[in-house]
């Protein structure tokens, strides 16, 4: 066994693992840091694929921002499981009947009739100074351009409609807004203010005490 | 070197275990150094800032208290770790190794001189941000296995600022990768040969300002250290930990700080390349200063700026770190990314070689 088949099945393994037991595992917690794991083995298989920047950026976005904020999400939901989990023996038989009906087709597709080195070449090994981010980047930034930037522009849209969606003004005076632009501008003068008093003269104290001790 | 190791142990192992003991050295030699470097630098924040606060800082364990750092460090593995209870036992545990892991995986790709490397690989850049980004977990995974709300509320502060700052410094790396044409971490130093002058220092000052403060937020140093506001939430996300496990928390903040000023001085500061490079007496003077050198003197001195820092700036107030994050970083680096596509396009500037 040469040491690449070998990372290659610990990982392959790792990823088969933790992909059952994301779905097995009862606290919704656990769950998304098992599906953390199985990213990462990917992300793995994927480097030694040769694609390395697909590997990392599936780090980078999917475990390093997105699950973060699954997480986020996950960990203050109060999920209730026995409500969650009503009704289970009711709709197992459908649910069962959609498994095996996605299996098969998944069968069909990506069976062992489709694959095996008969039917796919083995893929090249690329020279040493071969980069997967070059390859990527010259036909997206060339030949897709268009479609990147509509990507983009989808994205985008996107954010400015949670936004919108979730932006809630209310009247100033209902509530109370930190504004902090506002707060950094603030000058010691503005709050403070220096006033210019004469000196408070003493005198008749002293010659009330002396009548005192008359 | 290892090279050599290597075909010595092929010769009478199994291929796949000769290369994985291979593997382990090349991390012992690279790790090994980088915990020392952590120990001293625990002293060397208590001394600076000792100093800085006019008092002595640590000097009763060995000359002048160098030997502090050991005996913290024994202290630390003797006492007893503490499970809270209805804490979750796994997550607990593993929440350490989360944290320091991606802390000392991401050392792979860093090159300490001229072919010093353990990996040259061709996206060290990408890889270094992808490896940071997993950081987060542990103070996750941490802040919720200990079932304590206060370290819950610190590990809910620490994750959101973490992948705030993540974005700038992200745009911040783009600028550099504009420049040099390339991810490869050796690359991007040999780009900046020719004196201080052709560092990326100058043509990116701003967003060599903008890295800093991001690896400031990311290591969760002060004035960011929000996530660990002792007044308001105790202690963070780390509360309930105690002994070695504790430790490991410690030690992952500390790489991930070296870490940080080894990415800066490599981006910005011409990582293991003499500033006195093309000045004609200076050069010749200087020619004998090993390229490690350079770079360990780059990253101490950003590494004082660290602690400088700490000693000088108060906690900044968390709606007030977010929006310097979003409002003020992002959209000043975004802004750069097209200045610097223009300087690019039109051949500005003397800095590209």
């Amino acid at each position: 066994m040469s040491f690449e088949q070998f990372i290659f099945y610990v990982l392959a393994a790792i990823a088969i693992i933790s992909g059952l037991m994301m779905i097995t595992v009862k606290n919704p917690v656990k769950a998304a840091l098992w599906l953390v794991l199985a990213f990462i083995s990917t992300a793995g298989l994927w480097i030694m694929a040769q694609a390395e920047f697909l590997g990392l950026v599936l780090i980078l976005v999917y475990v390093g921002a997105v699950m973060v904020l699954f997480l986020f999400v996950v960990m203050m939901l109060d999920i209730n499981m026995s409500i969650l989990k009503e009704g289970f023996t009711r709709y197992l038989p459908i649910g069962a009947l959609a498994a095996v009906a996605i299996f098969a087709l998944i069968y069909m597709v990506v069976g062992p009739d489709h694959f095996g080195l008969d039917k796919v070449a083995a893929p090249d090994m690329k020279p040493a100074g071969y980069s997967n981010t070059t390859e990527i980047a010259i036909p997206l930034y060339t030949e897709h351009a268009y479609a990147f930037i509509l990507a983009a522009v989808l994205l985008l849209v996107g954010i400015v409609a949670a936004i919108a969606l979730t932006l809630r003004r209310r009247p100033t005076g209902a509530v109370l807004y930190q504004d902090i632009d506002k707060q950094n501008k603030t000058l010691a003068k503005d709050r403070f203010e220096m006033v210019k008093m004469d000196a408070v003269v003493e005198k008749a104290v002293v010659e009330n005490e002396e009548e005192d001790k008359k | 070197m290892f090279d050599a190791i290597q075909a010595f142990l092929s010769g009478f192992l199994y291929d796949w275990l000769a290369i994985t003991i291979t593997l382990v050295l090349q991390a012992v030699a690279v790790i090994l150094p980088i915990m020392l470097v952590v120990a001293w630098l625990t002293y060397a924040e208590r001394k600076v800032i000792g100093f800085m606060q006019v008092r002595m800082g640590p000097n009763r364990v060995g000359p002048l208290g160098l030997l502090q750092p050991i005996a913290d460090a024994l202290k630390l593995m003797t006492k007893e770790v503490i499970f809270p209870a209805q804490s979750n036992k796994y997550l607990f545990i593993i929440a350490p190794v989360l944290a320091i892991a991606p802390a000392v995986a991401a050392y792979a790709v860093i090159p300490f001189s001229d072919g010093m490397v353990v990996t040259d690989i061709n996206a060290g850049v990408l890889y270094v941000l992808a490896v940071s980004s997993i950081l987060v977990y542990g103070t996750i995974v941490a802040g919720w296995a200990s079932n304590s709300k206060y370290a819950f509320l610190g590990a809910l502060r620490g994750s959101a600022q973490k992948i705030s700052y993540e974005i700038a410094m992200g745009f911040a790396l783009v600028t550099v990768l504009m420049i040099a044409g390339t991810m490869n971490l050796t690359e991007i130093v040999n780009g900046q040969q020719g004196g201080i002058l052709n560092w990326y220092l100058l043509p990116l000052l701003p967003m060599f300002f903008v890295y800093f403060i991001s690896g400031l937020a990311e290591t969760n140093r002060t004035p960011f250290d929000v996530i660990e506001g002792e007044a308001e939430i105790v202690a963070g996300f780390h509360v309930d930990y105690s002994g070695m496990t504790f430790g490991v928390f410690m030690l992952a903040e500390y790489a991930m700080m070296i870490l940080i000023s080894f990415m800066t001085s490599i981006m910005f500061l011409g990582g293991w390349l003499s500033p006195f490079e093309g000045i004609p007496g200076l050069e010749a003077l200087f020619s004998w200063v090993p390229q490690l050198a350079w770079l360990s003197i780059k990253v101490a001195f950003l590494l004082f700026v660290f602690l400088w820092l700490r000693a000088t700036f108060p906690r900044y107030r968390y709606d007030q770190l977010m929006r310097l994050g979003w409002k003020v970083l992002i959209p000043l680096t975004i802004v750069w990314v097209f200045v610097v596509g223009a300087m690019k396009y039109f051949d500005f500037g003397p800095w590209f070689n």
